[in-house]
């Protein structure tokens, strides 16, 4: 397995399940937080669940910590042994001819994901956590909601994680599908698939945005 | 046509380069890509200063030699060509020109443009070959027939001409497409089965070794290769790596 | 005036190659390992006898002046290659193959070397199907063969427009696999500079490291030489523009005869040439002519007018074109050989009538090809009444699925559609038949110095067929040199290494760099190119596609004039120990300007009309063939040899008398 993940072919996969693995955290993530623009109760009730569920807290959450490390680490890795296969730079290099801006600027992409990921961990996961398993303060079913609510009154976090969700979608349009043809997957079925990895590239981050905003406006009216 | 060209010259693997200016004029649209060069190289020899030095030989499209980043796109701004196949119809009066040789860490500079591509040679050597000697009683050809589809698939891989263009557009300099190409074809033939696990891990190690870049999937490759090598390839290789790595 | 010993095994003609083999002298496995072999050049010839060699246990250098031996120009091949495996079974045989090879290089060639190509090339298939070579197939996934060059059989194997190269990379694999074996040492961006000979046997070169500029010595029990063709003697022609006559030039001031230099082919279908700045022609498929039709105006005032730009080829009436093959030829037609075909262009193109610019070029309209196939396709595909539109449209299509990638190539470089205007093309220089002269083992008249592929003379005789020089360089390379230099290698089992510091290495060593000095230090008035123009321009004048003495007398004194002042004049920027390909040019151009002359003697000598090489002097003077080439069987039916001393206009003639007993020779006609 050492040698596996030494090469370039391995790391490239690595990099691809680590990334489809986030992409299915990302669905689920964002079935829950859309329940929260119609119904306050669903989006309390599923919150309550995962918070406080242990398989989720000690088993899934751990494995979701270390994906998201595997896969920044793996691509910092990556992106500075690639940028060391080309020493001299050109002096003239037109990457836009061949290439889509997405697909050449995953690193840009995906610092600002990790960017927003560090704001998100400070705006709920860290205060989740010191509630949780440092103040043991009691739980408090109906808590998440407001929470969530209150997050959103600002208009320039609300505006950060529009802008954070419009390259995470940069990211996935190119990452998502990326990763089907990184595993050797394709085939007959691969336009489908690559269709359905474009939809899903706007059409989650997209729901994010409207969430955010929807619980922006709801507060101010 | 009046042109000013902008062209790395470096004197050898050891020395710094530098991009030089040369305005040339007289150039006609029906002249090749090299044609100008070696008009350039004419004039730069009657003032007595060293022409610039290029790899080139067939100038057909077919050797593989030519290797010249234009503009900023290995083989300039057409499709599905090399450079010598590339006419100076494609630019227009008073255009600059860059040219560069093909960069990578794996690909170093010679002299001028010149590059050593040696390491496609190794990653070939590595494992690219069905080990069959010459006996002259080898089974009659007719005797493994191929499905068509896997034929014309095998024989579209092995059109790849070993030019590099693959790596020089790839933003990491990756060489799967090249590897991949030479890896399929033997995948999709019956001839290649026996040895296909030890063909793939050995010709993708020395593709790492020799210092080539990752595949992101940009699929630059793919665009700017004169052969339109596909994509598809680079997939095989992948499923063809999994399978012998979980095999070995 | 000596006799040549071709070597050529007693029996049957048949039975000739199996004998020899059973009867020649082996060398032991064991032995195998104590022994070197040179081998200079990597194409289809060089790679596969570096392959073959290695396997069977000698240790291989290779040397090529590419930066990889898969760059060859063997690549550049696009038709295909001939073997006898009837498996169309429409009636072919190794005896057809042989007859089709001897009569179509115009009785100039050995039967038995003909013969034993024809048996081996059905090796080759099987052996470039184990290698992994994806040739076309056929959708029941059994191998597909084409008709090629006029023969009456399909018998050609190919692999698109890119059969050359798919050969190219099997050799080319075959010596990875010998090269990671450490059986064969691989150099690269090398060039062969002279053979070092000790005690009259060939035993090393030396070769300049293209890279460094070093000049090194390596040493060998024997030198194979698969250097390829000298057709770049013409400066423009679809060589690569590196192929070079060097290495075969070196052996043959060291004493290897050159054999038949004024045989060289002259490819009717090229791109013509556009201006002065042009480096190299690129060929069409011959294959085009089996649907295009070639014309040029009846009236020279229609040809001036096209010429000026004033008139549009398709603005002319049928009766205004003249399809001067089909009217000289009327029974082969636009599909006369190669070399017929060639003559009758430039003898249009001489008469005022050719149509580009520079009124060298004919066209090749395939007008009459999209309407015949549009009509059938409606037909076919059921369309009632189709209108002009919806013909030309589909015989588009079907001319596109044909020689699309042609088609393609073409409005590349000339800028304009051939669908829709015809073709222009013109003859190029394309192949040399000529070359060093061996015997049956295809060893040169220097013990231990061998010559394989396009490098020797020996299989094409005054004219080669379409598809066969791919199969010549392999049948040569994997079949034939590697068992047939065994029986020399036989004698040097106790040789032991070749020491390389002894006052033959340091003598060679010498003269290769006082010559490279001598290139260097010309104060220099012209470039190299500036030379090889000027030769390029008195060989196609003068040496081209018509002979006569007057012009080739002519030529002997104007290129040695020419290369006098090349010695006193020429320019080479840069230094010696170092890449400088303008010096790699000089060295290569200042050798072709010595075979040039050489050339244009021998043609003189040759006062026959037969295959590539056509004398004014010989035509026919009445009946049917009147104007015709006129072969000389009683005179000329022999190989000449030139033995070099000196000048090459002193070169020496030597003669090996050319023995059928197998085939009856006769007119070739095509009326």
């Amino acid at each position: 397995m050492g040698g596996l993940i030494k090469s370039s072919i391995a790391r490239k996969v690595a990099m691809a399940l680590s990334g489809l693995f986030l992409v299915f955290f990302l669905l689920q993530h964002f079935t829950i937080n859309f329940t929260s623009i119609f119904s306050a109760d669903v989006f309390n009730e599923l919150s309550h669940f995962m918070g406080t569920n242990p398989l989720v807290q000690f088993a899934l959450q751990p494995v979701l910590i270390f994906g998201v490390v595997f896969h920044f680490v793996m691509g910092f890795v990556l992106e500075i042994k690639n940028r060391n296969a080309r020493a001299v730079k050109y002096a003239k290099y037109s990457g836009g001819a061949n290439a889509s801006w997405m697909s050449r600027n995953m690193i840009y992409s995906g610092l600002v994901t990790l960017a927003f990921l560090g704001l998100h961990f400070y705006d709920f996961w860290i205060p989740e956590m010191i509630h949780k398993y440092v103040e043991f303060a009691p739980e408090d079913p109906t808590r998440y909601y407001p929470e969530l609510l209150h997050k959103f009154v600002s208009p320039v976090r609300t505006g950060l994680y529009v802008v954070s969700f419009v390259f995470l979608a940069l990211h996935l349009w190119h990452g998502f599908a990326s990763s089907f043809q990184s595993v050797g997957f394709n085939n007959k079925y691969s336009v489908a698939a690559t269709k359905f990895a474009k939809a899903f590239a706007i059409v989650i981050p997209l729901g994010f945005i409207i969430v955010a905003l929807v619980l922006h406006l709801n507060h101010n009216h | 046509m009046n042109l000013t060209l902008k062209i790395w010259r470096q004197n050898d693997a050891q020395s710094q380069g530098k991009i030089v200016d040369y305005p040339i004029s007289g150039i006609e649209g029906d002249m090749s890509f090299l044609e100008m060069l070696d008009v350039l190289n004419e004039q730069l020899i009657t003032k007595g200063e060293e022409p610039v030095v290029f790899d080139h030989d067939c100038r057909e499209g077919i050797c593989g030699a030519c290797s010249l980043q234009i503009n900023g796109q290995p083989h300039g701004p057409d499709r599905l060509i090399t450079v010598c196949q590339l006419h100076m119809r494609s630019f227009k009066d008073g255009d600059t020109i860059f040219i560069e040789p093909f960069r990578a860490k794996a690909f170093p500079v010679i002299k001028d443009l010149m590059i050593d591509r040696s390491a496609f040679d190794r990653i070939q050597q590595a494992g690219g070959y069905i080990s069959v000697n010459t006996s002259g009683n080898t089974v009659d050809a007719n005797a493994i027939p191929i499905e068509k589809g896997n034929a014309d698939d095998a024989f579209a891989a092995a059109t790849c001409i070993g030019c590099g263009a693959c790596v020089a557009a790839c933003k990491n300099a990756s060489a799967m497409l090249f590897t991949s190409a030479k890896v399929s074809q033997f995948a999709l033939l019956p001839q290649g089965q026996v040895e296909a696990t030890d063909r793939v891990l050995a010709m993708v190690n020395q593709m790492d070794e020799e210092g080539f870049g990752n595949c992101t999937n940009t699929g630059a490759c793919e665009i700017e290769c004169p052969k339109g090598i596909s994509l598809e390839n680079i997939a095989r290789m992948n499923r063809e790596y999994l399978k012998a790595s979980l095999k070995g | 005036m000596s006799i040549l010993d071709s070597k050529i095994p007693e029996g049957p003609l048949a039975d000739k190659w199996t004998k020899h083999k059973n009867t020649i002298n082996l060398v032991n496995p064991a032995n195998k390992r104590n022994i070197d072999i040179i081998v200079v050049g990597t194409g289809l010839a060089g790679g596969s006898a570096a392959a073959t060699l290695a396997e069977l246990g000698y240790n291989v250098k290779t040397f090529c002046y590419q930066d990889s031996p898969r760059r060859a120009h063997s690549i550049a091949a696009q038709g295909g290659i001939n073997a006898a495996k009837n498996y169309q079974g429409d009636g072919d045989s190794v005896y057809r193959l042989f007859y089709d090879t001897v009569k179509g290089g115009d009785y100039r060639s050995r039967e038995a070397n003909v013969h034993r190509l024809a048996e081996v090339s059905t090796n080759i298939i099987d052996q470039c199907v184990a290698q992994g070579v994806p040739f076309a197939r056929e959708y029941g996934g059994l191998l597909d063969n084409r008709s090629f060059g006029g023969v009456l059989v399909s018998r050609t194997f190919y692999a698109k427009g890119q059969t050359g190269q798919q050969l190219l990379l099997g050799a080319y694999s075959a010596m990875n696999r010998q090269i990671k074996r450490g059986k064969i040492k691989s150099h690269t961006r090398h060039e062969m500079l002279d053979i070092v000979k000790i005690d009259g046997k060939a035993r090393g070169i030396i070769a300049r490291n293209l890279v460094t500029g070093e000049i090194e010595r390596h040493s060998a029990h024997a030198v194979v030489l698969a250097s390829g063709g000298y057709g770049n003697l013409f400066y423009l022609s679809t060589y690569a523009m590196g192929s070079n006559v060097t290495a075969t030039w070196k052996a043959h001031r060291r004493g290897a005869h050159f054999a038949n230099p004024c045989y060289t082919q002259i490819h009717p279908t090229c791109i013509p040439v556009s201006g002065d700045h042009q480096s190299k022609l690129t060929l069409m498929s011959e294959s085009l002519r089996n649907d295009g039709r070639i014309w040029v105006p009846k009236r020279k005032e229609d040809a001036e007018a096209i010429r000026a730009g004033k008139l549009k080829p398709t603005q002319l009436a049928e009766e205004e074109r003249d399809y001067y093959l089909e009217r000289r030829y009327p029974a082969f037609g636009n599909l006369v050989p190669r070399d017929v075909a060639s003559r009758a262009a430039k003898e249009r193109c001489d008469a005022g009538f050719g149509v580009n610019k520079t009124g060298e070029a004919v066209y090749l309209d395939f007008a009459a090809a999209i309407q015949r196939y549009g009509e059938e396709k409606a037909y076919t595909s059921g369309v009632d009444n189709p209108t002009k539109e919806e013909i030309t449209r589909l015989g588009e299509d079907v001319v596109e699925a044909k020689y699309g990638n042609l088609f393609q190539m073409y409005e590349k470089i000339v800028d304009e559609n051939p669908y829709r205007t015809p073709m222009m093309i013109y003859p190029a220089v394309h192949y040399a038949m000529g070359g060093l002269w061996v015997d049956y083992n295809l060893q040169t008249t220097i013990p231990g110095c061998y010559a394989a592929g396009e490098a020797n003379f020996s299989d094409h005789g005054a004219n080669r067929l379409g598809a066969s020089a791919l199969m010549q360089g392999l049948a040569d390379g994997y079949f034939v040199l590697p068992y047939t230099i065994g029986d020399y290698l036989a004698h040097d089992i106790r040789t032991g290494k070749i020491p390389t510091d002894t006052p033959e290495f340091d003598q060679a060593e010498k003269e290769v760099k006082d010559r490279i000095e001598k290139l260097m230090a010309g104060s220099g008035e012209h470039s190299v190119d500036y030379y090889h123009k000027k030769l390029g321009k008195i060989m196609w004048n003068k040496c081209g596609m018509s002979r006569n003495e007057k012009d080739l007398k002519e030529a002997i004194d104007e290129i040695a004039a020419l290369r006098e002042d090349f010695w006193k004049n020429v320019k080479v920027p840069g230094e010696a120990n170092s890449m400088n390909p303008e010096l790699e040019k000089a060295g290569r151009v200042a050798d072709f300007l010595e075979l040039g002359e050489l050339f244009a003697k021998d043609a003189l000598n040759r006062n026959e009309s037969c295959g590539g090489h056509f004398r004014e002097e010989s035509v026919e003077q009445d009946g049917e063939q009147k104007g015709e080439a006129l072969r000389d069987d009683k005179n000329f039916k022999y190989v000449a040899a030139w033995e070099y001393k000196g000048a090459p206009k002193d070169a020496q003639l030597h003669k090996e008398d050319l023995v059928f007993e197998n085939i009856e020779l006769k007119t070739r006609s095509y009326k």
